[in-house]
């Protein structure tokens, strides 16, 4: 990025008209991708000086307990819907969850999950680190796991969406793949990075669960419809050139039970529909990285 | 610019939790739980009866339906005790004529204000909790642990004095707790607490205490004042919930869905009406067992869970 610069100079301009048509395999329309964030939030972690990690003094009984629903629970809960629907996930992952609790990343990886970093902890910032604490951090991401499932982690979520000038530029220089933290876009987009390349992935703030229920406070059902909206708009405006939909999950959310029955309805409704190709998120970087990448990257290789 | 050297270091970075207070287990992991009468999710009706002085303090901090304006208050002070006046009524009939058993988490303020009331809601066969003494009795940590058990202990000694029985449970204000709380609460001799909200079974912390776990998500406070949504929007999350839960529990064992509601808030005459619909649907599902929290706590610690 160029940093202090009033645009960060992330990617061109890229109107919504005319763009290249993308073809999803199988003919799709809209790839649709789940993406869990399997989180570990520490009880009693240390201050960041930009950001408190709990509202309250620790411990922050509902704050902490809240998200830890996530690995007595409702993990599994929203894992099997998405497996009796055939919705694989990808994972945004706070790694020390493979020290934690290695049942719950273990239980991923059989159902075919892709694992990419969402930092060490979500309560651990990346804000104010230098360069050799970065790289620290996703090389911690990368070793751990690669340990703990055999997979090399091909994409970057900053925990808790905390970023330096540097991020996009060091993961890419680690051959990472992709970023789910540009929010700029309904398809994948190139990014410029000072070497390598990377892709910018749809992720979504927007039809988040997080954001749903606790931004816009909606109800479950509403949750539903909305999610149900974004596809059918996403499906459809995808046969000029296909679309990306990411439906980012926090299983202490969705896999409430007030909450997993209407969301397994849209599950279901994605399914049936036959327009979607219902991927993991490496697989959607490469189907585009093999028809349009190249070209709109300019990269010559 | 680089971030303290500690920053970086996890020094609880280990398997199982980061702290010490209770182990790792999945529910669906778990040897399933039986209900009496092999129900399969058991109700768990949970009311807060709070007294907010009209002079609220912020140590350690300001419960949430506190004071709002400056002093003196008279618009939240009364709305607040239109629920101990008229709303608790409402609610107690509408247990009374679907023939259940509550949990009522219990100020102690209420008792030395209202015995009266107390007297109604023990006459009538529901469970008191203590809820702090009154709604400045904030915990967090910080507050000095002599002035956190005499908290504690002032609490249950005067609703065991209005009420004629010591208390089992314990509900913080909030759900908010310092490091010392859990210990604190075995100390003072309790069963039980509800502020950990991280499932739907009891489970057993390592001093013995059990947490019987009342779903902050699914309050009315949570859904009705918080997030704006309607008392029928409430009652069909609730029945959404529960028929979820009645599927899990004809694989994996009994379940627990808590109800927990305020009267100022559910019992409102626009809303209560949606709440009595509910309890009698609720009440009419075959896989319904509607019990008081100890009565729960005892059947799931009968059956040696751990």
């Amino acid at each position: 990025m160029q940093e202090g610069a009033a645009d960060p100079g992330l990617y061109d301009f890229s109107p919504y008209r005319d763009r290249p048509k993308i073809v999803w395999p199988g003919g799709k329309s809209v790839a649709v991708w789940v993406a869990p964030n399997l989180e570990y939030y520490e009880i009693d972690p240390p201050a960041n000086p930009s950001r408190k990690s709990w509202t309250r003094p620790h411990p922050d009984v509902v704050g902490y307990s809240h998200r830890d629903h996530s690995n007595r629970v409702s993990h599994w809960r929203m894992a099997e819907a998405m497996s009796r629907h055939g919705f694989p996930g990808s994972v945004s992952l706070s790694v020390a969850l493979c020290q934690h609790h290695p049942e719950v990343v273990e239980d991923g990886a059989k159902r075919g999950w892709e694992f990419f970093s969402h930092g060490i902890y979500n309560t651990r910032y990346t804000y104010g680190m230098d360069e050799a604490q970065e790289r620290a951090i996703i090389e911690d991401s990368i070793a751990t796991v690669q340990a703990a499932t055999g997979q090399r982690i091909r994409g970057w979520l900053a925990p808790a969406l905390t970023h330096t000038p540097r991020t996009l530029d060091l993961i890419a220089e680690y051959g990472l793949d992709y970023t789910c933290d540009l929010y700029h876009d309904d398809q994948v987009q190139p990014v410029k990075v000072k070497s390598g390349r990377l892709a910018s992935i749809p992720y979504s703030l927007e039809v988040n669960d997080h954001y749903g229920f606790f931004v816009y406070n909606m109800s479950p059902r509403d949750y539903a419809d909305t999610l149900i909206r974004q596809f059918d708009r996403l499906a459809a405006e995808g046969e000029r050139s296909g679309t990306v939909m990411c439906i980012p999950l926090h299983a202490y959310l969705i896999g409430q039970p007030h909450r997993i029955g209407a969301f397994e309805r849209v599950l279901e409704h994605i399914a049936a529909d036959g327009r979607a190709w219902i991927a993991r998120a490496g697989e959607i970087v490469d189907a585009w990285q093999a028809q349009a990448g190249r070209a709109q990257t300019g990269d010559a290789a | 610019m680089s971030l303290d050297p500690a920053y970086l270091t996890y020094s609880k970075r280990r398997l199982g939790y980061d702290h010490e207070l209770y182990p790792w287990s999945s529910i669906f992991d778990r040897p399933p739980v039986s209900w009496p009468g092999g129900k399969t999710v058991a109700v768990w009706i949970c009311v807060s009866l709070e007294w907010f002085p009209i002079t609220p303090t912020d140590t350690p901090f300001r419960a949430p339906g506190h004071m709002v304006t400056p002093y003196p208050d008279y618009r939240h002070y009364t709305s607040r005790d239109y629920g101990t006046r008229v709303g608790v009524y409402r609610l107690l009939d509408a247990f009374a004529k679907a023939g259940v058993t509550a949990s009522i988490a219990t100020n102690a303020a209420i008792a030395e204000r209202y015995p009266e009331l107390i007297a109604d809601i023990i006459a009538a066969g529901h469970e008191i909790i203590a809820h702090s003494t009154d709604m400045n009795g904030t915990i967090a940590t910080g507050l000095p642990i002599e002035d956190e058990r005499a908290l504690i202990s002032s609490s249950l000694d005067t609703l065991e004095r209005v009420s004629g029985i010591r208390p089992r449970g314990w509900l913080s204000i909030a759900r908010s707790q310092s490091w010392n709380t859990p210990d604190l609460l075995r100390e003072a001799g309790l069963d039980y607490t509800c502020d950990w909200v991280n499932d739907e079974l009891p489970y057993r912390f390592a001093n013995g205490l059990i947490n019987l776990p009342l779903n902050h998500e699914l309050s009315d406070r949570q859904i009705i004042t918080v997030q704006q949504q309607s008392a029928d929007s409430y009652a069909e999350q609730m029945r959404d919930a529960f028929d979820w839960l009645a599927g899990e529990g004809r694989t994996h064992g009994g379940r627990l869905l808590p109800l927990h509601i305020t009267p100022y808030i559910m019992a409102l005459p626009y809303r209560i009406d949606a709440f009595e619909t509910l309890l009698q649907d609720l009440t009419g599902r075959p896989e319904a067992w509607v019990a008081s929290g100890g009565t729960i706590v005892d059947q799931w610690s009968g059956q040696l869970r751990a």
